[in-house]
């Protein structure tokens, strides 16, 4: 068997057209700090062949096109890149938002919150706390279009995927596991446990900024009511659920 | 009346194509487009314009098509039975279709992915540049009967063109690069996977092709402990109960399954038209002889627009012979030559 990587970070192929630049095997605040600065600084230097770098919860994915700009190349260049700092240290790119976001937390929005809490080993007045006083980062957006995974949540909240599936959550819907949170997208079956329900709609394809999340962006909870929850959904046109951000320094 | 395109009759899988929408996998979006990339090519050399134009992409079902104007058309990927107004009318080509005629498609007799494309190209709306339906990301939906398709202008005239093209409809042997966590599989396993006659499963549609095999399961050191990351087509991901599954171009953005390996670019095609039982093997190649190949299919394809020719019918096949001006425009003998 061949040797396996043992020294982050590592540059390796993704097929013909892209280079995968890992930071971690496993999930660290630190790691996926180093993938949000490493991309924002690739980002900031135009070189001719890379067509796209996108950051995901630990890793930077390059696509190029090595008819115009050669492996060796750019091997050399991420490689310099790397170098060029220590990125697991590094300040989060500047641009980022903190959300604020209104989420029904438990009831009958969230039908596995109270499991969920009993594997997190957490009373259900401390589990809404954890939830509703949590400030997260956006890790990365993935599974679907603007679909974020948020964390980390305290080490608590280190609770397993189910492995028999949710058949179906509701699209918006706040889902936790392994120390982080998702809001679906849309309706989709999961492995997660459905703990509260947010009006955030993480794709709008009819807007001109389909994706209102970034990666690195802050985020927190209001915890509301199911009467807020059906009025923010009958008076809230945008997308945003009721959602407010402003700027991080 | 503008011109478009009514759809009497389609299959459930009729999708409005392009080339996707390339560069939003950090916002989660997957590229998305065409299947057969290539049939796209294919289908805008025949008629004259760029290959970024949007096009009807049939998944195996044929359909029933009008236009409300006269309106070239040609057809390309895999070939159905097609007639227009009754006769048939030649695959991998381009024809008119007069206001008023129908065009009936029958259903696939090889491969999966089907094009229809007209002259001015599909004028759906854009979005993040591309007219491509992605059902996954529910960016738009498929097509249904009664449904009419704006089109664009139309700045070409030429029909009755035709070009060769590659055979991508039965199966073939796939070739193959080293991907992220091909070392995580030991020899005897990369071996395997390039031995075993692989079928491909009827489980798949545009986000990726299963493949079924006999014999042990491809297992992989660490399987379960991959940290998500991207994914692109053609990727080959091993599930958790050992099947390779190629992914294609609506996959999802990350993913956390082991890749055995990378289909190259050109062949990404080959497994997507491959349908249910078709046989598929995999070939390891270097990355040299893959960046070899991806060239040369890029340059084969940009090739395209001056390999077209003539169609040459039958006279069999002319229902109408003696209606045709056979001898009008036929030179004298006498006309200079410059």
């Amino acid at each position: 068997m061949a040797r396996l990587p043992d020294t982050y970070p590592i540059i390796r192929d993704v097929g013909l057209t892209a280079k995968l630049i890992s930071f971690s095997d496993h999930f660290s605040e630190s790691a996926n700090r180093a993938a949000l600065a490493y991309r924002a600084a690739l980002k900031a230097q135009a070189v001719e062949g890379i067509i796209e770098a996108a950051a995901t919860l630990a890793s930077v994915f390059v696509r190029f096109d090595p008819l115009i700009l050669s492996h060796d190349t750019l091997h050399s260049h991420l490689s310099a890149v790397l170098d060029s700092a220590d990125w697991f240290t590094a300040p989060l790119p500047a641009g980022r938002k903190l959300w604020c976001i209104p989420t029904v937390i438990g009831g009958k929005h969230g039908p596995q919150f109270i499991e969920a809490a009993q594997a997190a080993g957490r009373d259900p007045d401390a589990a809404r706390q954890d939830i509703a006083g949590a400030r997260i980062r956006v890790l990365a957006l993935g599974f679907a279009p603007g679909q974020p995974y948020m964390g980390q949540l305290s080490p608590a909240w280190d609770i397993p995927r189910m492995t028999q599936l949710n058949p179906q959550v509701p699209g918006a819907s706040l889902v936790v596991a392994i120390r982080q949170l998702i809001i679906f997208a849309g309706p989709a079956p999961t492995g997660w446990r459905h703990i509260g329900q947010t009006a955030f709609n993480c794709f709008r394809p009819n807007s001109d900024t389909p994706v209102a999340l970034t990666p690195g962006d802050e985020v927190t909870f209001r915890g509301i009511t199911d009467d807020e929850l059906d009025h923010i959904r009958a008076t809230d046109p945008s997308g945003n659920g009721g959602a407010t951000f402003e700027a991080l320094p | 009346m503008s011109r478009a395109l009514i759809i009497h009759r389609c299959g459930p899988g009729t999708t409005v194509q392009d080339m996707g929408r390339p560069g939003h996998l950090e916002q989660g979006l997957s590229v998305g487009g065409a299947a057969d990339i290539t049939a796209l090519h294919e289908g805008a050399a025949l008629l004259g314009q760029p290959a970024s134009t949007a096009a009807l992409e049939l998944a195996s079902l044929g359909g029933i098509f009008e236009a409300t104007a006269d309106t070239r058309i040609a057809l390309t990927g895999a070939p159905m039975p097609a007639t227009i107004a009754g006769d048939p009318v030649a695959w991998n080509a381009s024809h008119m279709l007069h206001r008023g005629q129908r065009l009936t498609l029958g259903n696939a007799t090889r491969g999966n992915y089907s094009y229809l494309h007209l002259g001015g190209g599909i004028a759906t709306d854009l979005f993040l540049g591309s007219r491509s339906v992605h059902l996954v990301a529910h960016i738009g939906s498929p097509v249904a009967d009664g449904d009419t398709l704006p089109l664009g202008m139309d700045a070409g005239t030429a029909t009755g063109q035709t070009l060769d093209t590659t055979d991508r409809f039965s199966g073939a042997t796939i070739r193959i690069i080293p991907s992220v966590q091909t070392i995580r599989f030991d020899a005897n396993t990369l071996s395997r996977l390039e031995t075993t006659n692989f079928t491909r499963d009827p489980r798949g549609n545009r986000m990726g092709a299963r493949m079924s095999f006999d014999g042990a399961p491809f297992a992989a050191e660490g399987q379960l402990n991959i940290l998500s990351e991207m994914v692109v087509p053609g990727d080959i991901q091993v599930t958790g109960d050992g099947t390779p599954f190629v992914l294609l171009g609506e996959c999802q953005t990350t993913g956390g399954y082991p890749r055995i390996g990378t289909v190259i670019p050109p062949d990404i095609a080959l497994v997507a038209q491959a349908r249910a039982g078709d046989p598929l093997q995999f070939q390891f190649i270097t990355r040299d002889q893959a960046l070899a190949i991806h060239k040369a299919h890029l340059s084969q394809l940009a090739g395209l627009p001056g390999n077209t020719r003539a169609l040459i019918r039958n006279p069999h096949d002319i229902r109408d012979l003696l209606s045709y001006q056979l001898i009008s425009g036929a030179i004298a003998g006498t006309e200079e030559t410059s």
